[in-house]
Formats: C-alpha cells, sequence, structure tokens
C-alpha cells in the first residue's frame, strides 16, 4: 500500500515540477475555449447554449493532450521497467499512475471550469453543472485513455497515433457529460438519469483501464 | 484435423488453396441465389420498394459486429495462446470489417433518406455503428503504424479486447434506448416478425454475405502470410548483399556465413 502512495506522490511532484506539463492542459483548455467565441461569433446567449459543449470538448482535449505523459517519460528514464518487474502488482501501479495524473492534470482543469463558465455567459447553476458532470466525467478520460498511453508507449509511437485510438472509446463519456450538463441547464430530462450513467462509466473504465493498460505493458515492453 | 496443426503456415496454405474454390462456388452461388429472390420479392404495403435495401443492409450491419466477433477471439488467440496465425487472422479482419460496416452505414443512409426524410440522425444505433467504424479505422491505423508484427499484434489484440465493449452496446441500443432505428425483427424472443416473404431472401443473403466474409479473410489471411515471407525472403537478400560488400573491402568476413534476419 505504501508503495502505491509513494507511487502517487512521486508522480504527482513530478508533474507539478519545471518540466513537469501537468498545467499545460490547463493553458490549453483555457485557450481553446477562448478560440471558440472567435469561431461562432461573440453572441452571448449562443455561446450560453453552446458552452456546456464547448467546455466539454476543451476538457476532452486539454485530457488527451496530457495523456502521452502518463508512460512516456518513465519509458525513457527505465522506471517503467523498474515498475513493471516490482512486486506490486501492474494492474495497482497503472490505476495508481492514472490517478496520479488525474490528481495533476484533471483537478486542475475542473478547478479552471467556474472561470471559463464566466467567459461562456454561463449562470451559477449551469456551471456547477458543468463542474459536475467534468468531476464525474473526466476519471474515466483518464482511465481510458490509460490504454492508448500504455499501447504507444510499447509501440513507441505517441501523438496523433494516441488521440485516434482514444478518442473513439471516449464518445460515451462525451455524450453523457453534455447531456447530464444540458438536463440541469434546461433539458426536460432530470440531471440524475445521464449523470449516473456517466459515473457508471467512470466506475466501469476504473476497473477495465488498468487491467488493459498493463495487459498491453507486460505484453508489449520488452 | 485439429486447431493446433493449422499453426504450420504451409499446411493451412495447403488447406485453403483446396477449399477456397469451392468456397467461392458456393458463395457466388448463393448471392445469386440471395440477389434473385430478393427482387422477386413483394414490395411492401408501406415502404414500397425501399424495403429491399434491407436484403443488403441487414447483412451488413450483422457481419459489421460478426467481424469483430472473430477479431476479438484472433486476439485471444493472440495473448493467450501464442496461436501463430491469430494476428495474421485479426490482422486480414479488419479492413473487411470496415469494409462492411462503411457498406451498412451507407445503405442505411440511403434507405433513411425516403423512409425517415434524413440521410443521417444522431440516433443511438447509428452511433454506435459509427463509433464501430472509427475504431475499425484505428485498428488499421495501429497495424500501419508499427513495422513488427508481433509487436503491432500484441497491441492491436488489446485494443480489439477493449473494442468489443462497444458490440453488446450496439446490439441492444435499439431496445435500451427507444430511437428512431427499429428494435430487433427477426431473432427475437417469441419468432420473428419479419413475413416470410421477406425472411426467406434475408436469410439466404445473410448465408451468403457471411459465406463472403470466410473466403475474402481466408483470401486475405494466404495474402497476409504470403506478404510476411516475401518481406522477409528481402530482408535475407538486402543482408546477403550487405555483407558480401563488406566481405569485398575486406571487413567482418566472420559475418558474411550468417544472415541476421535468415528467420
Amino acid at each position: 500500500m505504501s508503495a502505491l502512495a509513494a507511487l502517487i506522490r512521486r508522480d504527482i511532484r513530478i508533474a507539478l515540477r519545471v518540466g513537469g506539463g501537468a498545467l499545460i492542459g490547463v493553458l490549453f483548455f483555457l485557450t481553446v475555449t477562448v478560440l471558440m467565441p472567435f469561431a461562432v461569433g461573440p453572441d452571448l446567449a449562443l455561446l450560453s447554449r453552446l458552452g456546456p459543449a464547448i467546455l466539454w470538448l476543451g476538457a476532452l482535449l486539454a485530457s488527451l493532450l496530457t495523456l502521452d505523459r502518463l508512460f512516456t517519460a518513465d519509458h525513457e528514464d527505465g522506471s517503467l521497467d523498474l515498475i513493471v518487474m516490482s512486486r506490486t502488482p501492474l494492474e495497482l501501479a497503472c490505476a495508481a499512475k492514472a490517478l496520479a495524473h488525474w490528481i495533476a492534470a484533471g483537478l486542475p482543469l475542473i478547478i479552471a471550469t467556474p472561470v471559463l463558465g464566466l467567459l461562456l455567459n454561463l449562470d451559477g447553476t449551469a456551471t456547477l453543472a458543468v463542474a459536475a458532470t467534468l468531476l464525474a466525467g473526466t476519471p474515466a478520460l483518464t482511465f481510458t485513455g490509460m490504454i492508448g498511453a500504455a499501447l504507444a508507449v510499447t509501440l513507441h509511437r505517441g501523438g496523433l497515433l494516441l488521440a485516434v485510438l482514444v478518442l473513439p472509446l471516449s464518445i460515451p463519456v462525451l455524450i453523457f457529460g453534455v447531456a447530464a450538463s444540458q438536463a440541469a441547464i434546461s433539458g426536460p430530462l432530470p440531471f440524475g438519469t445521464p449523470f449516473s450513467i456517466l459515473c457508471a462509466l467512470s466506475l466501469a473504465s476504473l476497473v477495465i483501464g488498468p487491467f488493459a493498460a498493463a495487459a498491453s505493458l507486460r505484453h508489449g515492453l520488452d | 484435423m485439429t486447431l493446433t496443426d493449422l499453426a504450420n503456415p504451409t499446411k493451412f496454405l495447403a488447406l485453403t488453396a483446396r477449399i477456397l474454390p469451392w468456397l467461392a462456388g458456393v458463395t457466388a452461388v448463393l448471392l445469386a441465389i440471395g440477389l434473385y429472390q430478393s427482387a422477386m420479392a413483394p414490395d411492401d404495403y408501406q415502404q414500397g420498394a425501399t424495403v429491399k435495401i434491407m436484403f443488403i443492409h441487414v447483412p451488413n450491419a450483422w457481419l459489421s459486429m460478426f467481424v469483430w466477433g472473430v477479431m476479438s477471439v484472433a486476439a485471444l488467440g493472440t495473448l493467450v495462446w501464442r496461436h501463430p496465425l491469430a494476428d495474421v487472422a485479426a490482422k486480414a479482419a479488419a479492413p473487411i470489417g470496415a469494409a462492411f460496416t462503411f457498406l451498412a452505414l451507407v445503405t442505411g443512409s440511403l434507405w433513411g433518406r425516403p423512409m425517415w426524410g434524413t440521410y443521417w440522425e444522431w440516433d443511438a444505433r447509428l452511433t454506435s455503428v459509427l463509433i464501430l467504424f472509427l475504431m475499425y479505422l484505428g485498428l488499421m491505423a495501429l497495424w500501419r503504424a508499427v513495422e513488427d508484427p508481433s509487436r503491432a499484434a500484441r497491441a492491436a489484440a488489446v485494443l480489439t479486447l477493449v473494442g468489443a465493449i462497444n458490440i453488446p452496446i450496439i446490439k441492444f441500443s435499439v431496445d435500451w434506448w427507444n430511437t428512431l432505428h427499429q428494435p430487433a425483427s427477426v431473432l427475437r424472443v417469441g419468432g420473428s416478425t419479419l413475413d416470410k416473404a421477406f425472411l426467406w431472401p434475408l436469410l439466404v443473403m445473410a448465408i451468403a454475405f457471411s459465406l463472403l466474409f470466410i473466403t475474402l479473410h481466408l483470401a486475405a489471411m494466404r495474402n497476409e502470410i504470403l506478404r510476411r515471407r516475401v518481406r522477409s525472403l528481402q530482408m535475407m537478400q538486402a543482408n546477403r548483399i550487405a555483407f558480401s560488400s563488406e566481405v569485398g573491402t575486406g571487413s567482418r568476413e566472420e559475418n558474411a556465413s550468417k544472415p541476421i534476419g535468415a528467420a
């Protein structure tokens, strides 16, 4: 247990220090959100209608951008081999790494959401709804994205291949995340229905992600 | 003849060389019968002649899911049993499955235009089949991104098994969410709701398309095996040329007798 805690602490510390690049995700999130009004025009009514979708897309792309770092740095300096060979089960180690990655790269996105909500003319309930759905949904993005990151690191290919592999898997999360936010703001549907499906997606990916990532690391690293 | 006998690619090639002509012949005959029966089927009282799109659309849609099932079994073969032909099977199936999925989407959209009044609707089943198509493309990109086939095979196997989660979602999406696409009407509890005049041509077409897949798959697997042999022969040749030129200059003479890529 202490090994996992040490792993989580180490990953968070590396991510937050110089060269860690966790906060680049937030900067990217901010930039994407600011780009949207230039594309659709500065119509405040339209922006507040599109707001949840824009925020969700931005968060999805931002989390995709930082996923590359989940295994690459450890693979380059060799610590990934030590993690694979250690006595801690690789599935648990993968889950710990993903959790650390989510704390360092995912949580800042959610903290930044209220500020970006202001830019998009979202009112208090809407901002709260988007933040709540992001809080419930971004773990699913990290844990399914981890599968793609593990595949990419074993193949020595990152970047675009990672995006092509991960994006189709993240479509359900996007659908139910935006649906839940829209339901809270205007929709006839109750907020609870899509929100509980979103939580279910997160929990399922929490189980599947570490196993698939560990399998691909075990079979792929040489 | 068991599955382990087929692990020898030469035996597999010999066996499929005998089977393939027969398989292709049966497929052609069944396709001809199915197409004739589909053309002769009566018009629907509501949909008119457009109902005949079903005879192409439904087999394609079935196969789009069936091919992923085949690839999942092959993925298990790669990861669990290390069957030498499993990754060949998985690699050969992906483009064929992508083609079936694409045809299912296209015929469905051509059918949807007169019936629903739109080519595309973000309905649960349509969306999940589109995701399936994207995953086929992602899998093909993964195969193409890596030079070493066995390394690519293991990565593709993990991705195939993760993607297999999507298959039940596609199958039951029309039952779970009440959407524009109609629920299952052929394979359902309490018998088919389809009239016999439509059911028979559909079943013949489904069998014909399945045989078509098996034929194409076996042929693609043969091609893949031969392609890998050609590649390793080329590597050996390249090695030989490289080493013989080094021998000419008088260096590393001891390596000339054992080319590295001979396996």
